[in-house]
């Protein structure tokens, strides 16, 4: 299992809300260590993608692979280990509101692993300051800042050192500079931990400033326009709906 | 991170090798198996006197977070004690991601307090916060008092699809409920009676006191509790969210006001709700009570007659004024304590437990108050 071996196979999935089709027969893989990008315009159905592979939701048909296990085929235990590898964070943080930063990040830890309260809250400790929150322990989630929450959000998917980390629109609602340090943390995370990133955005600045990997969800079509390295895509791509998409990251500016 | 065979506990030694003291790491440091706490060696290397402090990894096995954490102790306390902490020993993605977590130095102030809940009384904090709560709500009630005064003026941004929508809600969704509830207790007041009555032979006067308890009392009194924990919980907990989701901010940043615009639809159609509801317990409660004295050789006509009799215009009156009442009471505390309500999901739990439970306080109090009132009026 080393880098650059397939760690996330999508086979033919159709995602569906009732009778209504939201994308059809998407088949892309992610790469171990890659810094994935889910994008596509506002409604493509992005976040819907990022639940089917999670397990929040059950394809219409298709699967998902991981290391070639498929997630859907897998039982009860089966998902609960594959799930133990990944790091969630969510749109807005996801943190438990009546616990502190410390208690939140302790959660997976007391839940997972044989350490004492002494070890955990050193683990806890680490990972607050590996986001940059070292003596933020005893704050509630209600007490810090937006980009902050999602820094707390990022520290508790990475209590249990996950292979695979997701990310929904982390730089979503944060001001230029604290999404700019979050795509940052993300990318010093892949090559410290070696994990591999899911991310969806639409953020074109995030796209080329950490994506190496693609895929591209159209809301017309209801299905994938095109897969691969953004930057490649933009010059390349076969479908001039993507290097439009792409290309308005020179006039945009951000 | 390589895959070893079979797992090896970790260890950790401090040896001194000259100037520096190195610390010899071994085995594998993973968070599932734990390891050692460490406390010793820790305090070993600042008190041993050394410059530098270097670590040899050689028997080193599998390693995640579980050994960064000890280093990154190690690093503060080495910074504290002046001593070097050299990693080139270490792991390369191991220093990576020391390097990482001491790049954004620790923050100095001290968190807000959370004192623990008998403090607060003790210091009586929860007394005063208490106090403010009813300041608080009389404020609120005024506020509520000024917006009816403009919606009769026709000025009030209250919208007719709202007052609709909480009616509909309010009144035909929580049918079933009331219906249960007011066939059973009215059972219940019959029973209760013919213990009594049938002593003296007196069976069939389980009408009156079924009709008048119903229609008096019990009536508006199981609808208003009823009501408080269905209607005054939700009510609540949809401010208290739209609270936490800004759209309540938004509500007056558009320049409307939220008392009008979310508070009297909801305070208009409960107190038009619960007079009409609790006419339907009290009739419901009869029919429970018929069902018991039917049981016991009184004859639907008797009971008919009885009740026909004992139930006049000026109790079911009274119980209708106790609806009233109830009704606001309960729309109060509810949009009250969702107004209020903090800016996180917790705050959203707190302001439905508030909402329930002084709905239901104030309505015993309005209750006795209203019995004390009917006593001296002689009614
Ligand atoms: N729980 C749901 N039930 C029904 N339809 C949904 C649900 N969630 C999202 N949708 C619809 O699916 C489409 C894709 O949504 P989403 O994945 O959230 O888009 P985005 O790409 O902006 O993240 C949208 O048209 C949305 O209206
Ligand atoms: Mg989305």
């Amino acid at each position: 299992m080393r880098t650059g071996d397939p760690h996330i196979e999508v086979r033919g999935l159709t995602m569906r809300y009732g009778a209504r089709v939201i994308q059809r027969d998407l088949e892309f893989t992610v790469n171990r260590g890659d810094v994935f990008v889910i994008m596509g315009g506002s409604g493509c159905g992005k976040s819907t993608l990022l639940k089917h592979m999670i397990g929040l939701l059950e394809p219409a048909t298709g699967e998902v692979l991981y290391d070639g296990v498929s997630f859907q085929r897998a039982g009860a235990a089966g998902r609960d280990a594959l799930r133990r590898r990944w790091g969630i964070t969510y749109q807005s943080g996801g943190l438990f509101s009546a616990m502190t930063l410390a208690e939140n990040v302790a959660l997976p830890l007391q839940q997972y692993t044989p350490l004492d309260a002494a070890a955990i809250a050193d683990v806890v400790a680490y990972k607050l300051a590996l986001v940059g929150l070292a003596g933020f322990e005893d704050y509630y989630p209600s007490e810090i800042s937006g980009g902050m929450q999602k820094r707390a959000g990022l520290a508790r998917a990475i209590a249990l050192d996950p292979e695979i980390l997701f990310f929904d629109e982390p730089s979503a609602g944060l001001d230029p500079l604290s999404s700019r340090l979050l795509d940052e943390l993300i990318l010093h995370m892949r090559d410290a931990l070696g994990v591999t990133v899911v991310i969806v955005t639409h953020e074109l600045a995030s796209i080329f400033a950490i994506g190496n990997n693609s895929v591209y969800l159209d809301a017309e079509s209801r299905t994938m326009l095109d897969h691969g390295d953004p930057k490649e895509l933009r010059e390349r791509s076969r479908h001039e709906t993507v290097r439009r998409f792409l290309a308005r990251a020179g006039t945009e500016g951000t | 991170m390589s895959a070893a065979a079979a797992p090896r506990a970790a260890s950790c030694t401090l040896e001194r090798r000259g100037e520096r003291v190195v610390l010899v790491l071994a085995g594998d440091w993973l968070l599932a198996r734990g390891g050692p706490s460490a406390a010793g060696e820790l305090h070993d290397v600042t008190a041993s006197g050394a410059r530098e402090l270097g670590f040899d990894c050689t028997a080193l096995g599998d390693w995640d977070s579980l050994l960064v954490t000890l280093l990154h102790r190690l690093d503060a306390a080495c910074e504290q004690a002046g001593v070097t902490l050299l990693g080139d020993g270490l792991p390369e993605g191991a220093q990576r991601l020391l390097a990482l977590a001491g790049a954004v130095p620790r923050r100095g102030e001290a968190p807000p307090a959370h004192p623990v809940w008998w403090r607060r009384l003790l210091g009586g904090q929860i007394l005063a916060g208490a106090w403010r709560g009813l300041l608080d709500a009389l404020g609120f009630i005024g506020e509520i008092v000024l917006a009816c005064g403009r919606l009769l003026r026709g000025r009030a941004n209250t919208r007719a699809v709202d007052f609709f929508w909480f009616l509909q809600q309010t009144g035909p969704a929580a049918i079933g409920i009331v219906t249960l509830i007011s066939v059973l207790v009215g059972m219940i007041l019959a029973y209760l009676g013919s213990v009594q009555l049938r002593q003296f032979g007196a069976q069939v006067y389980v009408a009156d006191l079924v009709g008048i308890g119903m229609v008096r009392e019990m009536g508006a009194l199981m609808t208003g509790v009823i009501m408080a924990g269905r209607t005054g919980a939700a009510f609540a907990a949809q401010l208290g969210t739209m609270q936490t989701r800004e759209e309540i901010d938004a509500v007056r940043t558009l320049g409307i006001d939220p008392t009008e615009f979310l508070v009297l639809p909801r305070l208009l159609a409960l107190v038009l709700v619960m007079p009409l509801l609790t006419l339907y317990s009290g009739v419901l409660g009869m029919c429970g009570g018929a069902l018991v004295a039917l049981g016991m050789d009184v004859s639907w006509t008797q009971y008919l007659n009885e009740t026909r009799n004992a139930v006049t215009l000026a109790h079911i009156m009274t119980g209708e004024a106790k609806a009233v009442a109830f009704g606001v009471v309960i729309a109060v505390a509810g949009c009250h304590a969702g107004m209020r309500c903090g800016r996180s999901s917790e705050a959203v739990g707190k302001a439905t437990t508030r909402a329930v439970v002084s709905a239901i306080v104030w309505l015993i109090v309005a209750d006795a108050a209203f019995n004390i009132l009917y006593q001296r009026l002689g009614i």
